[in-house]
C-alpha cells in the first residue's frame, strides 16, 4: 500500500511541474492549438463557409463565460469520478475488502 | 483538435460522418447491451465517460507556447472498445459545439473520428499488445493514453490537410508538416500528463477493483463486436 501512496504522489508531482515548469519557462502567450490550427488554414488561403452559431446569434462568448462552461464540463466528469471513488471506498469498509459485488 | 465550425469543406464533413457512421451505429448497439445484462457496469460507464469529460475540458500550457487539452478517451476505449468510445466522445463534443461553440456540428463527424475512434483504436492496440506482455497495469495504460491523445491530433491535422488540398490547392506535405507542428508537438506534453493521470487512475482500479479488468481483458480490438 506504500508503494500505491507513493505512485500517485509521484504521479501527481511529475503532472505539477510539468505544467508549472512549462508556464514559467516557455515563452509564448498560451492561445489555443485548436484556434492556431484555423488560423494556419486561413493564412493558407482558406476562408470559413460558416460560423459557430453562438457566434452568429449572439456574438463572441466573453472568455469568463466560456471558462465558466468549461468548469462546468470539468466539474460534471469530476463528481462521477469522484462519487465512483466514494462508493468504492464506503464498500471496501463495509464489506472489509476489495471482492467484487 | 477540434476542428472549429466552418474548417472543413462541406464535402469532407460528409465524408467523416460516414468514416464515423459505423463505429458509432455498433458502439450505441453494444453500449445498449451492456446496460441491459451488466447493469452492474453502468458505474464504470458512466466513469469512462466522466474522465472524457473532465480531461478534455482542461487547457493545458505545452512546450510550443500554446494551450491545448487532453482526450481523456483511454478508460473508454480499454474498457469498451472504439465504438462505446466514438459514443462517450460523441456526447461531450455535442456538449462543446452546443454550449461552447468549441468545435462544431459539421465538424462533429470529422472531430469524432479522431478523438473517438482513430486515436482510441491505435491506444487500445497498443495496450493490448503490452498486457499481453504482462507489463504493469499503470504502464500498459500510461502508453495507450499517451497514443490515444497524440494520434487524434496526428489525424487532426491530416483532416485539416487533406481540406486544404482539396480546396486551396495546398501541398498536401506542406500543409500536413504545418498542422503537425501545430497540432501534434503542442499535444506531447499533454499525453504524458494525460498517460500518467490515466495511468495512476487505471492502477487505483486495478488494486482496488480487479473484478473491473476483467471487463478490460475481455474487451475486443474488433470495433465491430457488439460482445458485451
Amino acid at each position: 500500500m506504500a508503494n500505491d501512496k507513493m505512485i500517485y504522489i509521484l504521479g501527481f508531482a511529475v503532472v505539477a511541474i510539468m505544467v508549472v515548469g512549462i508556464l514559467v519557462f516557455v515563452p509564448g502567450d498560451f492561445g489555443g492549438s485548436d484556434d492556431s490550427g484555423g488560423e494556419a488554414a486561413e493564412e493558407a488561403g482558406y476562408v470559413p463557409w460558416l460560423t459557430d452559431w453562438i457566434d452568429a446569434v449572439y456574438g463572441e462568448l466573453p472568455g469568463e463565460i466560456e471558462s465558466l462552461l468549461f468548469a462546468l464540463q470539468a466539474g460534471i466528469g469530476a463528481v462521477i469520478i469522484g462519487y465512483f471513488i466514494g462508493a468504492n471506498s464506503a464498500r471496501k469498509k463495509a464489506t472489509g475488502s476489495a471482492m467484487p459485488q | 483538435m477540434h476542428i472549429m465550425e466552418g474548417y472543413l469543406d462541406p464535402m469532407w464533413c460528409v465524408v467523416w460522418f460516414v468514416v464515423m457512421a459505423p463505429f458509432f451505429i455498433f458502439g450505441v448497439i453494444k453500449l445498449r447491451k451492456i446496460l441491459a445484462e451488466h447493469p452492474e457496469q453502468k458505474m464504470v460507464v458512466a466513469l469512462s465517460g466522466a474522465f472524457i469529460f473532465l480531461l478534455s475540458s482542461l487547457k493545458l500550457p505545452s512546450v510550443t507556447g500554446s494551450c491545448s487539452h487532453p482526450t481523456g478517451t483511454g478508460i473508454a476505449v480499454v474498457f469498451y472498445g472504439v465504438g462505446v468510445c466514438a459514443v462517450l466522445s460523441t456526447i461531450v463534443l455535442l456538449f462543446q459545439a452546443l454550449l461552447l461553440a468549441h468545435g462544431g456540428f459539421t465538424t462533429l463527424g470529422a472531430n469524432c473520428v479522431s478523438m473517438g475512434i482513430i486515436g482510441p483504436l491505435i491506444g487500445l492496440i497498443f495496450w493490448k499488445i503490452l498486457r499481453g506482455a504482462n507489463a504493469p497495469v499503470f504502464v500498459s495504460m500510461f502508453v495507450a493514453a499517451f497514443f490515444a491523445d497524440l494520434m487524434t491530433y496526428v489525424v487532426t491535422a491530416f483532416q485539416m490537410s487533406l481540406n486544404l488540398m482539396t480546396s486551396v490547392g495546398a501541398d498536401f506535405m506542406d500543409a500536413l508538416v504545418e498542422m503537425l507542428s501545430i497540432y501534434a508537438v503542442t499535444q506531447i506534453p499533454l499525453a504524458i500528463v494525460e498517460g500518467i493521470v490515466l495511468g495512476m487512475f487505471a492502477h487505483y482500479l486495478a488494486t482496488s477493483r480487479a473484478d473491473i479488468f476483467e471487463i478490460a481483458d475481455n474487451n475486443k480490438l474488433n470495433p465491430f463486436s457488439t460482445e458485451a
